[in-house]
């Protein structure tokens, strides 16, 4: 039988009603509720998926800009540039043109990056990288620094992460802001 | 039972509750029109085209006992399996009232395969049943895909398509972000197409594979960087579904060729 589901199944309701059973069903059986207790091991391991990693650095989005770096740090131009070509931690060129020479293939979903830092202050620069949906809900892109918690059925290697790490994030920051 | 991870379904922020009108995408194309020329002439070659490797392997599968009985498909539906219905291959998936479960060309062989009183069926996907499912959608090539789209089916439908909509993995995108937005734009080096169905079995050059299109929304799930959607569950059934269905009109090519 096929089983869909709709908006219903994100309400309270939902959650509690599966535990009134199962607490009417151990009544009826005499069973001590503290039996419920043996779920906990199991809760546990998805708490620990929802639960923020611990080197998660939270930020502020003040009129649409991060001020602040991530956890403080440094970003250096010359990682960032690197971080950016690389397929795996930045592809920034999947969807942008950069100006970088020797670069032939190169997406054209987002707009081009040359004088990226001409149009946009830094802090300005650090919200679309670390999640531009504060700005464009439906942005098709991903949230660099963006909270784990909001990804939606990670791989299993990708679990409790974020895209690049918070020093990745400042240092693609730090090579753009050289896009003038 | 749809099995779903209420943890992440709290997340209903990640689901894009798109409006009916904005999907709107225009006409369809198949993805053979957004493929490099070179790919395309290997697909219109029989000799060049790899994927007739897979027909091939079908066709004499297609042709052999079953397992544990004497029966061979070609006993029924002939040799070349001209006693198919071209118009009923370009029907799947099909929704079975019967069995209340989506039923893809793939399991409308496998079960047929059984029913001739086989002792082991295969699980979904195995390399035999690819194959079978390349030749025997082969035999429809040309046909339109005419997936239903009225009654019993429509909730199933919208079912995938809201499953379409959703963002999947640390990549956080949707199908519907790709092949219904951009189409026609490149990401690096390739062309974006609009993700029809209508080509699939699809030999794919990415991998060197044939592949059906379940297997192809699994690995672009992976690419994604998602949980891949197991085979045969319900959500890769109502995701298969919803994308063949956006297919209705465009003509059958398996085994097509394609990035």
């Amino acid at each position: 039988m096929l089983t869909l589901y709709t908006i219903e199944s994100l309400k309270p309701a939902f959650i509690f009603k599966p535990l009134n059973h199962a607490i009417k069903i151990m009544q009826a059986h005499k069973i001590p509720i503290l039996f419920l207790l043996t779920w906990l091991p199991f809760s546990g391991m998805t708490s620990a998926q929802d639960d923020l990693p611990d080197d998660y650095c939270r930020w502020t989005v003040v009129d649409y800009a991060i001020a602040e770096p991530l956890c403080g740090l440094a970003g250096d131009a010359q990682r960032g540039s690197e971080i950016v070509t690389d397929g795996y931690r930045g592809n920034c060129l999947a969807c942008h043109q950069l100006p970088i020479p020797g670069i032939e293939a190169y997406g054209t979903i987002g707009p081009p990056l040359t004088g990226i830092a001409a149009r946009l202050s830094v802090p300005m620069i650090r919200l679309r990288v670390v999640d531009t949906r504060h700005i464009n809900p439906m942005s098709i892109m991903p949230g660099f620094y963006r909270d784990p918690r909001l990804i939606n059925r990670p791989g299993e290697e990708y679990r409790g992460r974020t895209f690049l790490s918070a020093q990745q994030v400042e240092d693609v920051i730090a090579y753009m802001a050289t896009l003038k | 039972m749809i099995r779903f991870y209420k943890t992440t379904l709290l997340f209903c922020g990640l689901l894009l509750v798109i409006p009916a009108t904005v999907v709107q995408a225009g006409e369809a194309k198949s993805g053979y029109e957004y493929i490099k020329p070179e790919s395309r002439a290997m697909q219109d070659d029989d000799f060049e085209n790899p994927g007739m490797l897979a027909v091939e392997k079908g066709q004499v599968l297609f042709n052999q006992k079953q397992n544990g009985t004497d029966k061979a498909c070609a006993e029924c539906h002939g040799e070349d399996g001209a006693n198919l219905n071209r118009e009923n291959i370009a029907r799947y998936p099909v929704y079975s009232e019967e069995a209340a479960d989506i039923v893809t060309l793939q399991k409308r062989i496998s079960r047929c395969r059984d029913n001739t009183g086989s002792s082991k069926s295969l699980p979904t996907d195995h390399p035999d049943l690819v194959n079978l499912e390349t030749f025997v959608r082969n035999r429809a090539v040309g046909e339109a895909v005419n997936v239903q789209t009225d009654g019993a089916i429509t909730e199933l439908l919208q079912a995938g398509e809201q499953l379409y909509n959703t963002r999947y993995g640390l990549i956080d995108m949707a199908c519907y972000h790709c092949h219904d937005l951009y189409p026609g734009q490149m990401i690096r080096g390739q062309k974006i197409s609009q993700g029809q169905g209508n080509g699939f079995p699809a030999y794919r050059l990415g991998t060197g594979e044939i592949t059906n299109l379940h297997q192809r929304i699994q690995q672009c799930l992976t690419l994604m960087r998602a949980e891949p959607f197991a085979a045969d569950s319900d959500e890769i059934n109502l995701l298969g579904l919803y994308i063949m269905s956006r297919s209705n009109g465009l003509r059958i090519e398996t085994p097509a060729v394609r990035y």
